[in-house]
């Protein structure tokens, strides 16, 4: 017997294994993909095996192995695939999106907001965010810095915050812009606001209310710490 | 290493195992490309079984029989109650497929080639003098029992925790702490 016949079928087989895990929606299709995927390494453990007359056996002890933690993947894949259908009566894993970061046209048209829009966007997501987005800061709009911004910092809200703000804040500002000036906003926020009803606390701004003066140069691309806890 | 035979007379159980290598790859074809769902689980059963066969032909005789009873006789069958429960379309369907099917054709072809290529390349001389009896069950029981305890039991944990997972994965009543 040549090495070689078991060992293409197992490459195709891998192959079409990955195919399937990256072609199919259906998430159940992919459960069966991966096992797919997972026969092809337990073909060549057989093989390599019995090519190498091992005298422990490890290929095929090591085979049974795989096929007992695929029967434990796939009952682990079932439980969490139908926990999913329960809560959203889907298992199309196009529509799963709840992970997604927010697509990037989004990203730069909040980003490039003029500071109007961005006091009746923080306005917005002040009532759309739970009612925590106290944003108490009114900005003594100073000629020298449009924003100053006293924000207190306790915004909790819907911002996936990329603080990207470049300054095109004029002076027309009344206060509660968590905005997209240079100012001395410690921690610029700039919501992108991805309002998909439920509230991803993705808060970035770790500024911590006292506001000293204007600071252009700190313009933080926030971390995102992704759990709304300001410091 | 013994010196390698001419590839142009294969023997029998290379036929075999060649024939059953391409009902195992087809019916792996039927399973990732069939509009029906239930159709995709039964050409799973398909592939596994002549997956069994080769490994019978490769004298591994106990791993094609767990092969049979777990796969075929396990997976196979949640995978179809999951389908169930799901409430999977059981005719066609039409969406069963993404749309970056050729993004993943192309990913499937690359490496189907490479990994073709190097097993081609690496093992052209390999060959095996297959001696029956190598892998039956009293060959393989006296090494997982010998050699392989501590695995063994670790998995034994392991099969509980996934079962305890399941358990609390799939009941309702079972809140995380808030």
């Amino acid at each position: 017997m040549h090495v070689v016949y078991p060992a293409i079928v197992s490459a195709l087989l891998f192959s079409i294994g990955v195919y399937g895990v990256l072609a199919r929606r259906n998430t159940i299709l992919v459960l069966m993909s991966v096992e797919l995927m997972l026969n092809a390494v337990n073909l060549n453990l057989v093989v390599f095996d019995v090519w190498l007359r091992d005298r422990l056996h490890s290929g095929q002890v090591l085979t049974l192995f795989v096929i007992v933690i695929a029967a434990a993947e796939v009952g682990l894949g079932l439980a969490i695939i139908l926990a999913l259908y329960r809560n959203r009566q889907t298992v199309d894993l196009d529509r799963l999106r709840t992970l997604a970061e927010s697509t990037d046209a989004r990203r730069t048209d909040a980003a490039t907001v003029t500071a109007g829009d961005a006091g009746r966007d923080g306005e917005g997501d002040r009532d759309r965010g739970r009612g925590e987005d106290q944003v108490r800061g009114r900005s003594p709009a100073t000629p020298l810095d449009p924003n100053p911004g006293t924000n207190p910092g306790t915004n909790p809200g819907t911002n996936p915050g990329t603080a990207s703000g470049t300054g095109t804040a004029s002076g027309t500002d009344t206060g509660t812009n968590i905005g997209t000036g240079t100012g001395t906003n410690i921690g610029t926020d700039t919501d992108t606001d991805t309002d998909t009803g439920t509230v991803t606390d993705t808060d970035t701004d770790p500024d911590t209310g006292t506001v000293t003066g204007p600071d252009p140069a700190r313009i933080v691309p926030g971390p995102v710490n992704g759990t709304g806890d300001m410091p | 290493m013994t010196e390698v035979p001419s590839y142009l007379s294969p023997t029998g159980q290379e036929i075999v195992l060649l024939l059953l290598g391409v009902v195992a790859v087809g019916a792996a074809l039927l399973v990732v490309t069939t509009k029906q769902l239930v159709h995709a689980a039964l050409w799973l059963v398909v592939c596994f079984g002549a997956l069994a066969g080769s490994y019978l032909v490769l004298t591994a005789e106990f791993v094609a029989w767990v092969q049979v009873l777990i796969y075929v006789g396990a997976i196979v069958v949640l995978l179809l109650f999951g389908i169930m429960l799901t409430r999977a379309p059981i005719g066609r369907a039409a969406d069963l497929d993404s749309g970056n099917r050729p993004a993943a054709a192309v990913v499937a072809i690359a490496t189907a080639v490479v990994l073709v290529t190097v097993v081609v390349d690496g093992f052209r001389a390999a060959y095996i003098p297959l001696r029956p009896g190598a892998g039956s069950a009293k060959e393989i029981g006296s090494s997982v029992f010998r050699n392989w305890v501590l695995p063994f039991e670790v998995l034994s944990v392991l099969l509980l925790a996934a079962l305890i997972g399941a358990i609390v994965l799939s009941r309702t009543d079972i809140r995380g702490r808030e």
